[in-house]
Formats: structure tokens, sequence, C-alpha cells
């Protein structure tokens, strides 16, 4: 009989399902975002070819600033965290904090991706595939196929393929729902929405096609492993705590007397779908290849967004459902931090080639990060939200530089080829070595700042021994920062070395905008560190 | 503010003459004149600091301070004892030195001297950085940032092996650096623990609560603060970057590395290794005692078998740092007074050793101890200056360096006299290294490859292997071997005169250094073992 009454009131409450109330303003910078990509479609598909480039550049920035400024009219109230559409999205301190950050690292990589001054027409080319084939080939040489004048009036140069600025929307809007997700579907979804872009935009490289497709595939393949893992540590999760909200999650894994297999089987797995977007060793093996592969612009902005997007997952997954329950899966997360600082440090020392090096480079940044999430304080959150912030500007900048040395055969990224480059280019010279600085964390520089924070987050919550470990690979890891500054300064130019492109004004734009943010977060940090501090999360 | 001053001037200076890539001259002059007035500000400094304040317990005057980031409780707070003075003195007191060495230098090919000024006055801004802080975050800052111009000092302007030198001395450093980074953040969560107010980083505070620290908790924090200065003071066995570095650094550079950059070693032992971890220091003394005697004998028995001229410089202050290393670490005034004492001396004297040895270099062009014989009969002047550098380097009666050495080999007895007795010896093969360098190169018939090439008497064979491509270049064919010219006479008189003042009336810096000394030791927790400094 009571069951007959419950069902029959639950049937009541299904048919009185009402639409649930929406924060706009505090959703509003996604929504931008979302519609401004939406828009975006539409102009690369109504707009006559010559004119999509300038509209899209135009829409696309008005589209983050407008996203910025929403955000800031938001977040200049202080508001108290709170949870809408249905609690889905948590919109707090550290979502605020993340968001801005990926707008601005958004500007800055869709500064890079706008430039067309550095690689004439662009660096994207659309029909790559069928170039490749008729023999654009693995050498990758200009081709000047029909299709290249197509993008242009028939007397102007080549203009570049434009559907990259609604999948970088489109991976931005979908980023920022995924490290503001509240329950484990949505964060499914936004990284659904986060990743397809960013597999098709690997493959959009108009010089080495074959390079960048073969990134395109192996980062789609073993992308959508990762997001099957986090598909079935969702059900495993759901099967013990019957809930996805993160919330539900805590509270079913504290004091139930349900198997623990079941919790931690899903989070294992949860964590490495999380991990792999994060570029976390052991589950790092995409990183060098995409990075080498997609083209540079794009590889700005997934090196620093995607970090961003994934490490603010990884921080709200940890600190909401998992918290109570942190001793159970700390020392498995231990193995990974150190796991990924070792190989980021060691196997970076091997590289001959500036991307992969660079990409190395983020496997061992992402084991200090890990450092910093796994401390479950305010100080940890606050500590890797610098660290995401001072991390991905520097990276941005670095990419931006990669961008410019330059020989007959596109991107010179080889680290012979950059010997002797003070001479022929001091202040190209000198912003590297800055930004590689930054890099290693030498003080007075961003890095430093964002280590002490994350380090000190960490010592302070009883991970002494692994944040030794983590100052020894960064001595380590120092010796291949080093060993490019050395061939910049100390080696004699190649005869047919490379030259350094004179940026035009979005690429310029860009590098100094990641050069200002690692030299001011270096000197006076407590600005941004305040921003990050105090950071909790609701849910 | 004063303080503030000194540490921008510098700064500023190195930024102005760093883009005066076109007009070397006056990129040079304005350096100079940057130095000049840092060097007159020092004077000022120097007259400031009040003896009797800091007798009266004044730990640190000329006091500066702002918060900086509050997150990290951390201020860039400014403040000098007598030992950051004399230190501070000496750095402003070589620059200009240097850079008067400097003037000629034969750089290597498409390198200016603006850049090469400019990073030592950069250099010279950071060391008072380091030297000036009293707040224990910000000193950190300063050390590692103090790498990134020796770093290319070495790696752009020095020897054919430059880019090995540098690196090795950057990995080196770097390392200690972090594992010392380790124990900065431990000594702020420690403090944490400790004050009502949440962690800090002023050097004052921390002292204060230094005897609280459990002395486990001291040891590994002692730990990470020791291996950073070993490495930078350099003590056997983290030594091996020293000689690497000395050799291949230009010598402008090398006298500012081995002169100034590796006391920050000794200096950091002294400010923050005993104040902070006092029952750390004491547990460890013995430790510490045992290398630094090994490095006086090691050191000496390494300098006596170089063959190359920069190398044998850098084995002796190798030996000469264990002296200092014994003296901190034997916890009496006296030795304390001597070892800092010496820390300035040895500045000056092996400052002015590699100045004469790097004159001999540019003249023969070849850093082979064999390659050079009886330059006394062709520059008398030079042998001269060589023989008072090596004699106050042997720490010669009425030399700076006897008086420090005696202090320290005075109070470090009472404590620890076996390892005193050992130490001893070193003063022997000091003499050993010295003399017979001095006799193999300076004395006898004219001999030696260089020499003979120098004069166009070739013997065949030409100049040594070492021959730096660069200044053999530079000379062409047979250039002589002039003795000092003007301006070497007037980069060497003011370190002549200074080694003797000193080794006659060491009074006005020990009665700078002797409040402080007493300070620190206090803050040790000890008393002399022989009642006070007697001077």
């Amino acid at each position: 009989m009571t069951g007959l009454i419950a069902s029959g009131s639950a049937l009541a409450q299904v048919q009185q399902i009402t639409a649930p109330p929406i924060d706009y303003a505090a959703i509003a910078p996604l929504l931008i975002v979302l519609g401004g990509a939406c828009v975006s479609v539409l102009a690369e598909a109504f707009l006559p070819r010559y004119q999509r480039w300038p509209v899209q550049v135009a829409l696309t920035l008005v589209v983050l600033a407008a996203a910025g400024i929403a955000l800031g009219l938001y977040a200049g109230g202080a508001p108290a965290g709170i949870t809408t559409l249905a609690d889905a999205l948590a919109v707090d301190r550290p979502t605020l904090f993340l968001w801005g950050t990926l707008l601005a690292l958004g500007l800055g990589s869709v500064l890079l991706i706008a430039d067309r001054s550095v690689e004439p027409g662009g660096a994207f080319i659309a029909t790559a595939a069928a170039r490749a084939a008729v023999g654009g080939g693995a050498a990758g040489g200009p081709v000047e196929g029909p299709e290249d004048r197509s993008y242009g009036l028939p007397d102007e140069a080549p203009t570049m393929q434009t559907e990259v600025f609604p999948f970088a929307l489109f991976a931005l809007g979908g980023m920022m729902a995924f490290l503001a997700a509240n329950d484990l579907l949505t964060m499914f979804i936004a990284l659904e929405v986060l990743s397809l872009p960013l597999y098709l935009m690997c493959g959009l490289a108009r010089r080495r096609r074959l390079l960048s497709q073969e990134a395109a595939v192996k980062y789609f393949l073993l992308g959508a492993f990762a997001s099957a893992f986090f598909l079935y540590g969702l059900a495993l999760i759901y099967g013990y705590a019957g809930t996805v909200r993160l919330t539900g999650i805590a509270q079913a894994a504290v004091g139930s007397n349900r198997s623990d297999a079941l919790l931690f089987g899903g989070l294992a797995l949860l964590v490495v779908g999380l991990l792999f977007k994060g570029s976390v060793a052991p589950f790092h093996t995409w990183t060098p290849d995409v990075y080498q592969g997609a083209p540079t612009p794009v590889t700005a902005f997934m090196a620093a967004c995607t970090k961003v997007a994934a490490f603010g997952a990884i921080l709200r997954v940890l600190h909401v459902a998992f918290g109570d329950t942190r001793w159970e899966w700390r020392g498995v997360l231990w193995a990974v931090a150190i796991i990924s600082m070792v190989i980021g440090a060691v196997l970076g020392l091997t590289q001959t080639d500036m991307k992969r090096m660079i990409a190395y480079s983020s496997i061992a940044h992402a084991g200090f990060l890990l450092l910093g999430a796994m401390a479950i304080t305010e100080q940890g959150v606050s500590a890797t939200l610098f660290y995401l912030l001072a991390y991905g500007f520097t990276t941005v900048a670095v990419f931006g530089v990669i961008s410019l040395v330059r020989d007959a055969d596109g991107e010179a990224t080889h680290l012979s080829q950059w010997a002797g480059l003070a001479k022929r280019s001091p202040l190209t010279a000198g912003v590297m070595t800055f930004l590689l600085l930054a890099l290693a964390g030498i003080p007075l520089t961003s890095g430093f700042t964002a280590k002490f924070a994350v380090f000190s987050a960490a010592l302070a919550d009883g991970m002494a021994p692994l944040v030794v470990i983590a100052l020894v690979a960064s001595a380590i890891a120092a010796f291949f920062y080093l060993r490019v500054i050395v061939l910049m300064y100390f080696s004699e130019p190649a005869p047919d070395g490379p030259t350094v492109t004179v940026p035009g004004a979005f690429t310029t734009a860009a590098i100094t905008l990641g050069v200002l943010v690692t030299l001011l977060l270096g000197i006076v940090p407590t600005l941004a560190l305040n921003w990050a501090g105090g950071a909790t999360f609701v849910g | 503010m004063l303080l503030l001053v000194l540490l921008v001037l510098p700064l500023v200076g190195a930024l102005v003459v760093a883009p005066l890539k076109g007009d070397a001259r006056t990129a040079k002059l304005v350096a100079i004149g940057v130095a000049l007035a840092e060097l007159a500000l020092t004077v000022v400094v120097w007259a400031s600091y009040s003896v009797a304040d800091a007798a009266a317990g004044d730990r640190f005057q000329l006091e500066f301070g702002v918060d900086w980031i509050p997150a990290f409780g951390t201020r860039f707070a400014l403040g000098i004892d007598g030992i950051a003075l004399v230190m501070i003195a000496l750095t402003a007191l070589l620059v200009p030195i240097v850079m008067l060495f400097s003037w000629e230098e034969k750089l290597p090919e498409g390198r200016s001297a603006s850049g090469f000024f400019a990073l030592i006055l950069a250099t010279e801004a950071l060391l008072v950085g380091v030297f000036a802080a009293t707040d224990v975050f910000l000193f950190y800052v300063f050390f590692e940032a103090m790498l990134v111009p020796m770093y290319f000092l070495i790696g752009r302007f020095g020897g054919p092996r430059r880019q090995y030198a540098a690196v090795k001395f950057f990995l080196y450093s770097l390392l200690g650096g972090l594992v010392m980074l380790a124990s900065v953040i431990g000594l702020f969560v420690v403090s944490g623990e400790r004050l009502p107010a949440g962690g800090t980083f002023s050097w004052a505070e921390l002292q204060r609560i230094a005897a609280d620290v459990p002395e486990s908790t001291q040891i590994w924090l002692f730990l990470g603060f020791f291996l950073a200065f070993a490495i930078k003071a350099p003590l056997v066995p983290f030594h091996t970057w020293l000689p690497d570095a000395g050799a291949e650094a230009p010598v402008g550079a090398g006298v500012l590395l081995v002169g100034v950059l590796d006391k920050v070693g000794t200096f950091g032992f002294l400010r923050y290794c005993l104040p902070l971890f006092p029952a750390a220091s004491k547990a460890l003394a013995p430790l510490v005692l045992t290398l630094g005697v090994i490095g006086i004998l090691y050191g000496a028995l390494l300098a006596v078998g170089q063959t190359d001229l920069k190398r044998f410089v850098s084995y002796t202050s190798i030996a000469h740092f264990g002296f200092i290393a014994l003296g901190i670490f034997a916890f009496s005034t006296q030795s304390f007074a001597g070892s800092a004492l010496y820390m300035v001396n040895h500045g000056l004297s092996t400052g002015m050793l590699f100045i004469v040895v790097g004159l001999v270099i540019a003249r023969g062009g070849s850093r082979l101890i064999s390659d050079y014989g009886g330059v006394h009969k062709l520059a008398p002047l030079l042998a001269g200056m060589f023989l008072v550098a090596g004699l106050s380097s042997l720490a010669l009666p009425g030399t700076n360096s006897f008086v420090s050495e005696f202090l320290v080999l005075v109070g470090s007895f009472p404590r620890e006299p076996a390892f005193t007795i050992l130490a001893t010896v070193g003063i022997i093969f000091a003499a050993l290294y010295v003399l017979w360098v001095y006799q193999r190169t300076m004395q006898g018939p004219v001999r030696g490859s260089a020499v003979l090439a120098a004069l166009g008497r070739g013997s065949g064979d030409g100049p040594g292997t070492m021959l730096d491509p660069a200044v053999a270049a530079q000379r062409g064919g047979a250039a002589g071997f002039p003795d000092l010219s003007k301006r070497e006479i007037g980069v060497l008189t003011p370190l002549v005169v200074l080694i003797l003042v000193l080794g006659f009336f060491p009074g006005p810096v020990l009665e700078v250094l002797e409040p402080s000394v007493a300070a620190t030791l206090t803050e040790v927790g000890l008393t002399d073992p022989v009642g006070g400094m007697s001077r």
C-alpha cells in the first residue's frame, strides 16, 4: 500500500515538472561564448569566402570581450557561489577565476590563430586531406593548388580557412562548462563539446599535413578512449551513489556501508579520463605527437586552455565529490604525480624538437599542478588556480614565439635550427629566454610564484617527500630549457638557418600579453593571488 | 631607503647600458660611472651605520620594508648588519675595479661590451639584494636570480669551453637553490604552526621562534639551506663546478665569482643556517667541520698540482673556503669575526690574484703554467704584483689574510682543537702552492713557449695548447711582453693598498663586524669558550 501511494505521489511530482530557475547573470559568459559560436557557424555558412576572415576575427574578438565584460560585471559584485540550471552548473569563485583565465587565454590564442602575416594566408587549410593525397605530403612544402586561390578574390593572395574560429569558440564554451559542471553527466557532455572541435583543429595545418592529420587521428582515437573511460567511471559511480551530482557522491561516500569497489573503481576510471585531458603521465602519450603535429596557434590554444579546463574539473571532482575520501585515493595520485614529473623532466631532455620539448615540459607541469590539486585545502585550490593562470600565459607566448622562427619549409622547430638565434634576432631570443626561465621557475617570473604557491600548499598538507621530488624534477627540467638558451646565445648560427618573421599585429599582441602577464605575476602577483585566494567550491 | 637606492641604482644602470650596443665607449663610461656612484653611496651607507646602536642590540639598521606578496607572508624588507655591510662594501669596491680591468677586454667575436658591463651591473644589484634582504623569501629570490646574469657572463664572454662551464655552474647552483626552496617553504609552514599571526618569512620573527622548533625538523630544514650554500661556497665535495666556471669565465666575471658571489654561501651559513637552526647547526657542526678541513687540505693539494693558472686560483679558493667554514662552525666570536673578515680578505687577495693571472694570460695567450718562465725579467712590476697577491693569499703576516686566518685558528682552537691543528697544516701547503707557481712562472731565465712566442722568439711549437683563440687572433705576431700599463696599475693599486692597510689596521672593519658576530653567537645559544674578542 505505502509503495503504491509513494509511486502515486512520485507520478504527481513528475507531472508537475517546472523549468528550473536560471541565473542568467551568472552564466552569461558561457551563453555568450556558445551563442557566439552558433553565430560564427552561420557566418561561415552564408558569407562569401573573402568576407569570412575579417568577419570571423571581429566576431570572435567581440564575443570574447563581451563574455569577459559579462564575467567582470557579475564577479564585480563579489557574488556568493551558486548552483544554477537545476544544479547542473556551479558558478563559484574557482569557476569565475578559471572562466576569466580561459577567456583571456582564449583571446591570446585566437590572436595567434587569426594572424595571417606570419604564415602567408594563415596557418590553416580546408581540404588538407585531399591535398595531402595528391602530394602535399609529409615534406609539406607549399603546394599551390587551385583551391588556395579560391578563398580570396581571384587577384588576391590565398586567404585562410576560417572554420577554425567557430571550432575555437565551441571548444572554449565546452571548457567553460566543463570546469563549472556540478554533476558528472554535464561534465561528460562538456568534455565532448570541448574535445570534438579540438580534434578537428589539430588536422587543419597548412604545412606538414600528414603530421597534422596523424596528430588529429591519434588525438581523436585516444581521446575517444578517454571519454569512454570517463563514461564507464561515471556509470560505476552512479551505481554506487545513485546520483551523478558531485555533492550527492560525497554524501554517499561518507557513512555508507556499501562496497567501496564501485566508488573507487569509478573514481579511477573517471580520473583517467580527466588526467588524459590534462596530459598527466602515464596518460600523456598523445601530447608530444599532437603538440608537434597541430598548427602552432592551435597547439597554443590546446596547451593553455585545455590544461586549465582539465585541471579545473579535476579540482572540482576531487574537492567536492571525493574530498572526504582523500586518504583512500591520494596514494595513487602521489604515484601519478611522481610519474608525470619524472617522465616530463627526463624525456624532455632527449627531445630535439621545440614543440615536443614544450609538450614534455607541459607533462612535467601537469605533475606540479597535480600536487596542488591533491592538497584538499583552500590554499591548494587557490595555488592551483594561480598556477594555471601563470602557466597558460607563458605557454601561449612560447608557442607564439615558436611560430615566428621559420625557414623556407615553414616553422623551424628542430632545436639545431635555433642555434645562434640571439645574433639574428636579439629581441626574439630575449623574449624566449625570459619565457623559458619562467617555465623553469626562476624567481621574478610567474613560474616561480606559481611553483612556490603550489609547493607551499602541498607541503602544508603533508606532502613533503612529493615536494622534494618536484623540486628535483624542476632542476632536471631546467636543463632542457637551459639547452635552448645555450643554443640561442652561445652557438654560432648556421649559414642557412631560419629567419625570424616579423610578427603581425595579432601575434605581437598575443606574445606581448603573455610576456607582460608572466612578468607581472612574477613581480607583483598580489592582485591575482587575492582573486585566486579564498576560493571554495559550492555544490 | 638608502638601501633601496643602493639596490636599484646598478639595476637602472644595467638597463641604461644594455642597449648601447653601437657605442662601446659610452657604455663603458656610463657603467663605470654608475659603479663609482654606487661605491660613493656605499661610503654613505657605511657612515650611516652605527656600531654603537648595533652593540646596543639593534640587529638590522637602515631598514626598509613594504608588503610584497601578503598571500605568501613575504615583505620586500631590506636591512644590514655589520657582516652584510662589509660584504656590500666589498662588492661595491670590486665592481669598478673589475670594470676598469675589463676596459680593453678582448671579448669573443660578435659580443658587445655593453652587454658585458650591463651584466656586471645587474650582478652587482642582485648581490646587494642578497646581502641586504632581511626576508627569507626575498633572499631566496635574489639568490636564484643572481644566477642568471652570471650564467650569461660565463656563457657569452668566457673561454673556449664556456658553454659547458656555464651550464654546469647554472645547474649546480639551481639544484642547490631548489632544495633550499623546499626548506624555505618548510620554514614558512613551521612558523605558521608556531605564530598566532600565521606563517612568515621575516628573518627576525623566524629567529625568535627558532629555538622552539624540534631538532629533527631543524636538521631537515638546515640541510636544505646547507646544500645550497655548500654548493655556492663551494665546500668539498660540491666544488667541482668552480674550477670549470673560474677557468672559463672572463677574468672580470671570475673576480666577481670567486670574490663575492661565492661568499654568498658562507654569508648564508652565518646569517641563515646558524641563527635559524641553532640546534641543527650544533648537531651537524662536526660534519661541516670535517668537510671544511677536507676542503683546506684537498683544495691545497689540488692547487699544487694544477697546470692551468685560472684553475689554480679556483683551487686556492676552495682551500680558503674551508677556513671560512671552519671559523663559522667553531662557534666563537673570534672565529666568526675571523671568518667574516676572511670573506672580505679573500675577495681582495684572490680577486687580485685572479686579475694578475688574467694580465699574465692576456700577454702570453696561454693559461698553462708551464708556458711561462722568467716573467720577472720582462715585467718586474707585474711579477711583483703577482707576489703581493700570492703572499696575501698564503696569509703572510702584514697582509690582510694573516689577520683573518689567525683569528679563525685562534678562535677555533678552544672548541675544536683537532680540526684546528689539521687546518694549520693547510697553511704550509698554501706557502707551497703559491711560491712554487711564482717560482715557475716569474723567476729564473726567460723561458716558456708563451713568453718566447710573445717576444717573437718562437720555440717552433708556438704558444701552449690552451691558447685562447680570441686572444691569439688579437695578438697577431710578436707583441712583446710589456710590463703593467697605467690603467693596469690603476686597477691593482687600490687592492694592494687595502691588502696592506687591512693587514696592519684591521680595527675599523673588525669594529663593524664585532656586534653582529656577537649577536650571531647569542642566537646560536652559545657563549665564547675563552671570553670576548680581543683586539
